[in-house]
């Protein structure tokens, strides 16, 4: 129990099959509380459904996944204690559209943990701040840009008060000069201290802020490694083959 | 460490105010100057001279008559619509007390005046429609403080029309939140309930469920029991309109992007609310145009309701023309109710494309 208490996610002999497809084969990772990890890895090799998994928007048949100590099994009540605890960011956003910025970060709060009108409002407000586009709250986010969009996204999660953040390649479908912005975001709450888990091709980004560096392929773990070993050093041949493709 | 610029991109959006375009109205477009003005006198009165029609209904109509056999000579009779205007928007109801439907339908229009702006829709705003339907119906029944009673035979013209779309819409929509998720749901129960439902009703014409309502309902009832036949058609139209509004609810909720409820999940927002507070009011926005044109095939479908005996306003423009008094104008009677018919469902379709247009708002940059 204390061994899992000071983890902040810890997942063992994780498998997950579509079908008779496995997309993820024997995942063993540990988190500790306010690590940041980068996974990376070739699309469809289950990076997204790893994380998908740690607040169960996909459901693993096998292996033990444990959030703060709590762990991820049928009870409902277990899963919500850990949706609360964790936070999660789209590579699309899935802002809610009919709804205005403000409305967005302030309405999960009083739908989910009851939270009053008026200090749910002040609570998105100051988030807002701090993703700095207050002056945005009043506009529906078909009006913002797709950087606006993903920045709101991150204070609407945050508005939930989580201590760990999922980030599912946050930046791939923003155009590339809003790309800075959202990393810049992301840089800012890893400093803060927050626990994070992103998936993301921001090698930059990987290298400035992650503490570990993971690499999938074919639903694997291939390799984890410090930053300056991963990039510098990899042991893996197909670590290092990814890495030269992407790198040019 | 290195942040964004605030603003950054907030400038880039201020540009010049666009040109104004400017409209002209239909009135200068007519009337502007002296050759436009005598050029639409001129193509009126050939208009008026030439389409017969357009004769019938104007030049040669009979506006006022003092005697109701020599009304007709060659034109219209609208003087027989101003002599049974009251029968046919209010059909048998006691004369002395039709203040009650006039009453009845100026509440109607107040709350949907005030219901039209999104804005204000809510718990509130359906609580008092609850409460207004309820004196509304109190007050064409009657037997209440010192109204005489009236019971729902004696109900027709106008008033039964609006109730009968009002109610079956009203009532319907809530069904057909239930069908449509229903029929979305992963469990069978639900799901096979909702299928055979929504198929069984929509494979039914509305005539063949109105005559189950009113003919085959009451025997298939236990002995003494009785259901008021006003009550059985509103529920053969509820049933009606539920089906097509399912299958129309259906198709939003299939627009919503998945990752919508997943990220509303993420949040840990409880499932129901999500349905309610996420889904539901995109996958709306996303049908307002089947939705509008469901609405008006439900406001003319309740014509229909004449074939069981239920005096609305077609019944009555029909029977006010069989008086014996007058040339047995059925032309003018039945212009007169498509009229209204026409005013309803045009302000219906305009409502649509007006809050069209407040949703679309919402995306421009």
């Amino acid at each position: 129990m204390n061994v899992d208490a000071e983890a902040a996610i810890r997942i063992s002999a994780l498998n997950k099959w579509y079908d008779t497809f496995q997309v993820l084969k024997n995942i063993d990772l540990d988190v500790a509380v306010s690590e940041r990890i980068v996974v990376c890895g070739p699309s469809g090799s289950g990076k997204s459904t790893l994380i998908r998994c740690i607040n169960r928007l996909e459901e693993h048949q096998e292996g033990r996944i444990l959030v703060n100590g709590t762990p991820l099994d049928d009870s409902v009540k277990n899963l919500d204690a850990i949706r609360r605890d964790v936070g999660m960011v789209f590579q699309h956003f899935n802002l809610f559209p009919h709804l205005t910025v403000k409305e967005n970060c302030a309405l999960p709060q009083i739908l989910s943990r009851g939270a009053q009108r008026r200090e749910a409002e002040e609570r998105a407000m100051s988030f807002l701040t701090k993703v700095r586009i207050p002056e945005q709250a009043e506009k529906y986010p078909g009006q913002l840009s797709g950087g606006q969009q993903q920045r709101v996204a991150i204070a609407r999660a945050l508005c939930m008060m989580p201590k760990i953040m999922l980030f599912d390649e946050p930046t791939s479908a923003l155009d590339p000069e809003m790309v800075k912005e959202v990393l810049d975001t992301m840089v800012a709450l890893a400093e803060d201290g927050m626990t994070m888990i992103v998936v993301t091709h921001e090698m930059g980004f990987a290298r400035k802020v992650a503490d570990r560096v993971v690499f999938m392929e074919s639903g694997e773990i291939v390799e984890i490694g410090k930053p300056d070993v991963f990039f510098d050093a990899p042991t893996q041949v197909r670590t290092q083959n990814f890495l030269r493709n992407i790198m040019h | 460490m290195t942040v964004v610029q605030a603003n950054s991109f907030t400038t880039i959006s201020t540009t010049a105010a666009p040109p104004k375009r400017r409209r002209r109205s239909f009135v200068t477009l007519l009337f502007g100057d002296l050759t436009a003005s005598c050029l639409t006198v001129l193509t009126g009165f050939l208009l008026l001279s030439f389409v017969p029609a357009l004769n019938w209904a104007i030049i040669d109509a009979t506006w006022v008559t003092t005697d109701p056999s020599t009304c007709r000579q060659g034109g219209a009779c609208w003087a027989f619509i101003l002599a049974k205007f009251r029968f046919i928007i209010f059909g048998t109801y006691p004369p002395d007390e039709q203040w009650r439907p006039l009453l009845v339908m100026a509440l109607m229009l107040l709350m949907v005046l005030a219901s039209l702006s999104p804005r204000l829709w809510g718990m509130k705003l359906l609580c008092a429609w609850g409460a207004v339907i309820t004196a509304m119906l109190l007050l064409m029944w009657g037997g209440v403080m010192g109204l005489s009673p009236v019971p729902s035979s004696a109900w027709g013209g106008l008033p039964v029309t609006l109730l009968l779309a009002l109610l079956s819409l009203g009532l319907g929509f809530p069904f057909a939140v239930m069908l449509a998720l229903g029929r979305r749901s992963i469990l069978p129960v639900p799901r096979l309930l909702a299928i055979l439902t929504i198929e069984l009703v929509r494979g039914l014409p509305l005539v063949g469920l109105l005559f189950v309502a009113s003919i085959l309902l009451p025997l298939l009832l236990p002995a003494g029991w009785s259901i008021d036949k006003l009550a059985r058609t509103l529920a053969a139209l509820t049933v009606f309109a539920a089906a097509y509004l399912a299958e129309v609810i259906r198709g939003g909720l299939q627009g919503v992007s998945p990752g919508q409820a997943e990220a509303a999940k993420a949040l840990g927002i409880p499932s129901w609310k999500i349905i309610w507070h996420i889904v539901l009011p995109q996958a709306l926005q996303k049908v307002i145009p089947p939705l509008t044109n469901t609405t008006i095939v439900m406001v003319k479908n309740t014509s229909l309701v004449l074939i069981v005996g239920v005096f609305d306003m077609l019944s009555a423009g029909r029977v006010a023309a069989t008086d014996p008094q007058w040339p047995a104008p059925y032309v003018e009677s039945y212009i007169f109710v498509a009229g209204i018919y026409f005013l309803i469902c045009f302000g219906i379709s305009n409502y649509s494309r007006w809050l069209e247009s407040c949703v679309q708002a919402r995306s421009y940059r």
